[in-house]
This record gives structure tokens, C-alpha cells and sequence, in this order.
């Protein structure tokens, strides 16, 4: 084992907002092993896995891996992303894979091995497991998984512990793009593979995984090193104008996650229940006291959606006091007419009513929905199977709006106004169907590493 | 006795996605004496969080003090999972407005 190990991360999100090179360029300068990003998230909503679509720009992506893929060149280091694309499924790393061709060709690199690890999952191979007694529990309070959810389910992918990304390092890749992947896991495999402890691997990829959101003040694409020894880790800031600080550090390991104590990876928890934090110089936190403890059986989670329908919105304003005072009553007028020729919602379509200026942000948990504005904005939305019913749905929906029938309205002429009379189409609705674990004999039983080499 | 609001106290009060079935809330202080003032008021606990969003217990999954980050934490199951049609917030990133004007006796 080295006495240390340093990573880069240069972004949270590979592609999503484009990486700043500055502070990228100031960290390069540092002692580096590796240069590691991931490029997915589940945040984003459950459309772009169920779709198999990239949610950021290609222009963007094609940005950051060509920063980071030049510079790990350069310098000689291992360069992984994970989460390809957004969604982690193979066309994501198909995709990313044939831009690291395209630029090694152009920019004439010499040879180097690219490994690509698929972790997408087919329904019928878990429906397989289901019935032949596996249980795949939910998490979050979901109940187990069940026939009907897979059902509903167009993708599924696996989110992979470190095991496929130290096989691909083994085999001699320099280059690692990884399907879905645990954040903390492209991090820590490097370092688990040089000998250091887990407990102190997971940790530095707790830490590196949204890379500058662990500094303060807040910035996001701004790169930040970590350094691991056998019992600590370090946090440095590269952007002059940010420090990694005990409360900034301290502070990351809430975020987005319900418990700061404990982060779940693919194979075990990283309990931080007796982290100690310390200022080690100005723009370094330093982190000691982790554990790591493996599950007695390996499990791996699974994320998966699936289509609803398609999607129809529109948008009206209200400005008549009355008529916002009984908004209530015009919703449920343009419901009632909706209803009178398809019926109640359900699973011919689903009718919705964002009241913005109202509680459009918080619905019913809205504090003060008895204190709506003076004008409120509606969107209307409207999801069924086929988009032609979504459409006219939507439209029966809004121009309702507009027919209101309120006792003592006033505006006898039209008791909503329409910014234009038109429906939008969305992209379609999308549910998270699957967000459970499932348990594996073998950690790479669901992934699959291939090998090329590339360049000039 | 007089009273500050919690926004007062804190330095960060903010809502996210915690995975797709769940939100959580940090409030994050400025200082020590502001954290341990706000963890001896009682003004905030899982109580106050079901009253403040209309939640019953059990949608609560989560309720932290966070000592090392001078923080409190909370986590609220969603009724569905995030991005799903009829959504308001996809990221949750909006949730948090109403612990503003908590009252916290002083």
C-alpha cells in the first residue's frame, strides 16, 4: 500500500453543467493518482432512465470528458466515470465510450485501454429471481418487489459496488467508463485496490463525490482533491475563493442522504456515527474515525421506471379577486366536465391542477394556502396512454377554466386568461417503479467489463 | 418570553431529494450557542415537523441532531416518488420555506 493516494474530482455531475476549468487546471498541478467523475443521478427524475435518453447536453458531456481525459493522458493516471450519460444504462456508456474514440483520435493520444462496464438489468432476468424465491426488498419504506411492479417497469439497472471497477483496473484499463455506479464506489475502488482500508476508501468517495459542494462558500463544477492514508482523509479546496472547512466537510455528509451517520454502498455501510473533523490548513479538512462494515450478504440496488403516459400541459391566469377566492370551485368545475365524458381519473388519465401563486410548490403541505396572490397561474396537465386523449384532455381541462360557473362572477365573459390557447406537448410521465436491493452470490454476476485499446 | 424566528438562527436552512421516496431538510447554524439554544427550545421536533407540513408520523423517517455540522436533520417520505406525473418538486429542492418563520423562544 503507498503511504497516500490524491484524486481530483472536477464535477458532481459529469456533463450537466459544463466543468470550470480553472480551478480543474490549478488541481492538476497537485500530485494525482487518479481523476474521477460521476455523470448520473436518480435526481433527475425518473423520464430519462425510462426513456433511455441523456438529460444533458451532448456538447457538455463530450466538455468534461475531454478535460479529464486529456489530462489523465498527460499525466498518467487512471480516469473513471460512472453513471454514463446520466442513466448509467448501456447506451450511456456506448455513448461515452465512442467519445473517448472520437477524441483520442483527434487529438492523435497514443495507445491506451478503455474499459467499459455494462450494469443494465433485463426485467426478465429479475422476474427469473423472483420467482425462484429471491427477495428483493424495497427501500425507503417500498414494499419487496413484486411481478406487477416489473410490469410496469421499461429499465432497470444495477448501481455497482467497486468489484467491476478494480476488474477493470486489473485488466489493465486506463480509461474506466461505468454504467450506473455508487458515487462513493468509482472513488474508493482505486484506492480499495491500492491496499487501503475501506472504511477510509468509502469515505474519501463520501466526500469526493459532488466535488466542490463539500467546500464553502457554495460553488458548483468546481474541482476538489482528497487524499487518503490508511486512517484519514483529506479535503482541499482548488478554487481560490473556496475552502474545504470542518463545517463545510461535516455539513456534505448530509446532504442528499437521510442519515449523516451512515452511507449504504454495495457490499456494506460506511458508518460515520464517530467521525472527528479537523482544519489541517486553510482550505483542508481532515476526517478520521470512519468504520466500514460488509453485509453478511452482498446486496446491490436496483433503479428502475417506467412509462405512465403521455403528457399534455397548458397554462391559464387568474386575475378576478372572486374567482380566486373560489378557485377551488373553478377546478372543480373544469374536473367535473373533464369527468363527464372520460370519466374518473385513474388509469385512462391523470388530471392535475398546479396553482401557482397559491401552493403550486408545496400543494396541501402549504402553510398558507388560505392567502393566495392577487393573480394565481395554473398549469394544467394532463396524462393518459395515448397522446391524442392527453391533448383533448388537457384542453377540455384549461378551456373549462374560462367557463367557470361561479354565482356571483362578474366577468361574464371568460373567467380565465389564457396566455395562448394551446396545449403543450411534454415529454412523456414517467414513475420510479423499482428503487430495491437485491442480493448476488458473486458482486459481478450482474456486470459485464470489456476491453479495447485505443488511440493512434 | 421573547421569540426569534429559526431563519434567524440559522445560516442554512435548505430541502433535496434524499433518493426518489424521500426529502430531507438540514438547518444548519451559525454558531454553536444558536444549535444548542435551538436543540434545548424544544420549539423543533418531529411534532413540530407533522405540524408544520400536515404529515402524519410515520412519513417522518428520519430526525437528527448532527453535532459535528451544527446541525438538525429531518426526512420526509413522499407521498410518490420524485418526477412522477402531477409533480410540484422533482428535486425537493423547494420544501423548506415554511421552518423559516418557526418560532424558537429565547
Amino acid at each position: 500500500m503507498p503511504e497516500r493516494m490524491s484524486i481530483i474530482s472536477p464535477t458532481g455531475h459529469l456533463g450537466f453543467t459544463p466543468i470550470e476549468r480553472g480551478s480543474f487546471e490549478i488541481g492538476l498541478e497537485r500530485p494525482l493518482d487518479a481523476i474521477v467523475a460521476d455523470s448520473g443521478s436518480c435526481d433527475i427524475g425518473p423520464q430519462p432512465l425510462g426513456a433511455d435518453e441523456h438529460c444533458s447536453p451532448e456538447a457538455w458531456q463530450r466538455h468534461d470528458l475531454e478535460l479529464m481525459l486529456l489530462a489523465a493522458r498527460r499525466l498518467g493516471v487512471p480516469m473513471i466515470v460512472g453513471s454514463a450519460s446520466d442513466t448509467g444504462t448501456d447506451r450511456g456508456v456506448h455513448q461515452y465510450a465512442e467519445i473517448i474514440r472520437e477524441l483520442a483520435r483527434r487529438h492523435r493520444l497514443a495507445p491506451f485501454n478503455l474499459a467499459t462496464i455494462f450494469s443494465e438489468v433485463s426485467r426478465d432476468e429479475v422476474a427469473r429471481r423472483i420467482r425462484s424465491g429471491v427477495r428483493v426488498a424495497g427501500l425507503d419504506g417500498r414494499p419487496d418487489l413484486t411481478p406487477d411492479d416489473l410490469a410496469r417497469t421499461d429499465r432497470l439497472v444495477a448501481v455497482m459496488g467497486v468489484e467491476p471497477i478494480i476488474q477493470a483496473l486489473d485488466q489493465g484499463a486506463d480509461v474506466v467508463i461505468a454504467g450506473r455506479s455508487g458515487d462513493s464506489c468509482l472513488f474508493a475502488a482505486p484506492a480499495i485496490r491500492a491496499g487501503f482500508p475501506e472504511a477510509a476508501a468509502y469515505y474519501l468517495g463520501k466526500v469526493l463525490e459532488c466535488a466542490s459542494f463539500a467546500a464553502e462558500p457554495f460553488m458548483g463544477k468546481e474541482s476538489i482533491i482528497g487524499t487518503v492514508t490508511a486512517g484519514a482523509v483529506s479535503a482541499t479546496a482548488m478554487h481560490p475563493g473556496q475552502r474545504c472547512t470542518v463545517a463545510s466537510v461535516a455539513s456534505h455528509a448530509m446532504y442528499e442522504r437521510a442519515s449523516p451517520f451512515f452511507e449504504h454502498v454495495a457490499g456494506g455501510v460506511l458508518d460515520m456515527t464517530h467521525c472527528r473533523y479537523e482544519q489541517t490548513d486553510d482550505r483542508t479538512a481532515t476526517v478520521t474515525g470512519f468504520a466500514f462494515r460488509r453485509d453478511p450478504v452482498y446486496r446491490i440496488k436496483l433503479e428502475g421506471a417506467g412509462k405512465v403516459g403521455e403528457r399534455a400541459v397548458s397554462i391559464a391566469g387568474i386575475r378576478d379577486p372572486y374567482t380566486i377566492r373560489h378557485i377551488d370551485k373553478v377546478v372543480g368545475w373544469a374536473r367535473s366536465k373533464v369527468e363527464e365524458r372520460w370519466g374518473p381519473p385513474g388509469a385512462r388519465y391523470q388530471l392535475y391542477y398546479h396553482v401557482y401563486g397559491r401552493d403550486g410548490v408545496m400543494g396541501a403541505a402549504e402553510p398558507r394556502r388560505d392567502a393566495p396572490a392577487h393573480e394565481l397561474c395554473l398549469v394544467v396537465e394532463a396524462v393518459a396512454p395515448r397522446w391524442e386523449d392527453a391533448e383533448v384532455i388537457c384542453a377540455l381541462g384549461t378551456r373549462n377554466l374560462f367557463y367557470a360557473r361561479l354565482p356571483e362572477v362578474r366577468g361574464t365573459a371568460g373567467t380565465a386568461a389564457l396566455m395562448m390557447d394551446e396545449v403543450l406537448r411534454g415529454k412523456p410521465g414517467y414513475e420510479w417503479t423499482v428503487n430495491h436491493v437485491l442480493p448476488l452470490a458473486d458482486p459481478l454476476e450482474l456486470t459485464t467489463v470489456k476491453l479495447e485499446t485505443v488511440g493512434r | 418570553m421573547t421569540a426569534k424566528p429559526l431563519v434567524e438562527l440559522a445560516k442554512t436552512i435548505r430541502s433535496k431529494n434524499a433518493g426518489v421516496d424521500q426529502i430531507t431538510f438540514d438547518i444548519v447554524f451559525r454558531d454553536r450557542e444558536s444549535y444548542e439554544l435551538v436543540k434545548r427550545s424544544g420549539a423543533l421536533t418531529i411534532e413540530t415537523v407533522t405540524r408544520l407540513y400536515g404529515v402524519p408520523r410515520e412519513r417522518i423517517t428520519a430526525f437528527v441532531e448532527f453535532d459535528p455540522a451544527l446541525a438538525i436533520k429531518f426526512t420526509i417520505r413522499r407521498e410518490r416518488p420524485s418526477g412522477s406525473p402531477g409533480e410540484r418538486d422533482v428535486f425537493g429542492a423547494q420544501q423548506y420555506a415554511p421552518l423559516f418563520d418557526l418560532p424558537i423562544p429565547i
